[in-house]
């Protein structure tokens, strides 16, 4: 069962190049968006994080960030990245293998991949949406989106 | 251009053992954007009972591989179906589809739309060579210097932007995307499979 909203994100730090790593915490104070999906390389036009790279200057409005995860390698992510013009982070979730997916309820024990799962997360770590999508079903950015609104939505004082 | 050979339509939630399971039946995304005769491409019988809207990318192979199959439904369906093209360029992915997406835009300003459509998915090949297209402008007897000044100046960009986010508030998550009277259409982008989701869905 994936992470529901309510719970506090647990904090990670996972390599976005070969010596970067990036960690939940340095985006304190901002919308997180994280994205785990089974692996790179999925069908171009149907690409789940290539739309993503395309609705990122909507993500952005809300000054929120996205971080993509998965088990692939960082060379595999680097050049996935380079080759579909990725504009935010691509996590490997390498070693140990799928840990930070299992934290978040994230992950295929049986074939070894993340799910494809969306979390969004406020400016105090605290997951305020999530969503597992049915397998081979790439959920779009419209989810992301109403829950971006949702947070900006007015608070009461 | 891509040279994938995966099929487009898998995303059908499939039965599988594996975990994590998703808890919910699955919902299909219905469109926010309606129909619009003023500003929407529509070909078919405006008053139609059926609608078919695609969300589509002149430069995806998929679409392109789904032009025949939307001709078909076409035919079969006659005047019972209106069908409509909103543009969904992936831009990052495919260099050439925002200046198609243009030009099928600019000839639409001069009232050939859905010629200069047809012409694109049939030259998809073609792409990078914009004289081909500007040709066929011409012997559609455009005004080719408003047609070529439009394109470069970016005439339509903020109307294919604004199609493209329409889309995407409507669970486009690829291309091409189907909607069926305002419901989207999840099976494989066939003939077949359009028409029988038309027919169930009326």
């Amino acid at each position: 069962m994936i992470l529901n909203p309510g719970r506090k994100a647990p904090n990670f730090s996972l390599n976005s190049t070969p010596d970067q790593k990036v960690s939940l915490k340095d985006f304190r104070g901002q919308p997180v968006i994280l994205a785990f999906y089974p692996a790179d390389w999925s069908p171009v036009c149907t690409d789940q994080l290539s739309l993503y790279a395309m609705v990122m200057p909507e993500f952005k409005k809300f000054n929120a960030e996205l971080l993509a995860i998965s088990v692939d390698n960082i060379w595999s992510h680097l050049a996935f990245a380079k080759d579909r013009k990725l504009n935010f982070p691509v996590l490997a979730d390498f070693e140990p293998k799928g840990d930070i997916s299992r934290k978040y309820g994230a992950f295929k024990e049986k074939i070894g991949e993340s799910a494809r799962a969306l979390f969004v997360i406020d400016e105090q770590g605290i997951v305020r949406w999530s969503h597992l999508s049915p397998d081979g079903v790439n959920p779009g950015a419209e989810g992301i989106l109403s829950a971006l609104e949702q947070l900006n939505a007015p608070k009461a004082q | 251009m891509s040279t994938t050979t995966a099929t487009r339509h898998s995303r059908r939630p499939k039965k599988t053992l594996l975990e994590p399971t998703s808890k919910e039946t699955y919902d299909s995304p219905k469109l926010v954007v309606p129909v619009d005769p003023n500003r929407d491409h529509v070909q078919g019988d405006p008053k139609a009972v059926l609608t078919l809207v695609e969300y589509g990318d002149y430069q995806c192979p998929f679409c392109g591989a789904a032009y025949p199959e939307v001709k078909k439904v076409q035919k079969e369906l006659g005047s019972k179906l209106r069908f409509v093209f909103r543009n969904f360029p992936l831009t990052n992915i495919h260099e050439f589809a925002m200046t198609a997406a243009e030009t099928a835009e600019a000839a639409s300003a001069q009232g050939k739309f859905w010629e200069m459509h047809d012409f694109l998915y049939e030259h998809q090949a073609t792409l990078a060579d914009h004289s081909v297209a500007l040709g066929y402008a011409k012997k559609l007897g455009l005004d080719t210097q408003r047609f070529e000044r439009e394109i470069a100046q970016h005439v339509q960009e903020k109307r294919i932007k604004d199609d493209f986010m329409g889309g995407v508030r409507s669970g486009v998550n690829g291309t091409p995307t189907f909607y069926v009277n305002g419901v989207r259409h999840d099976g494989p982008a066939e003939a077949e499979a359009l028409v029988e989701s038309l027919r169930t869905k009326s």
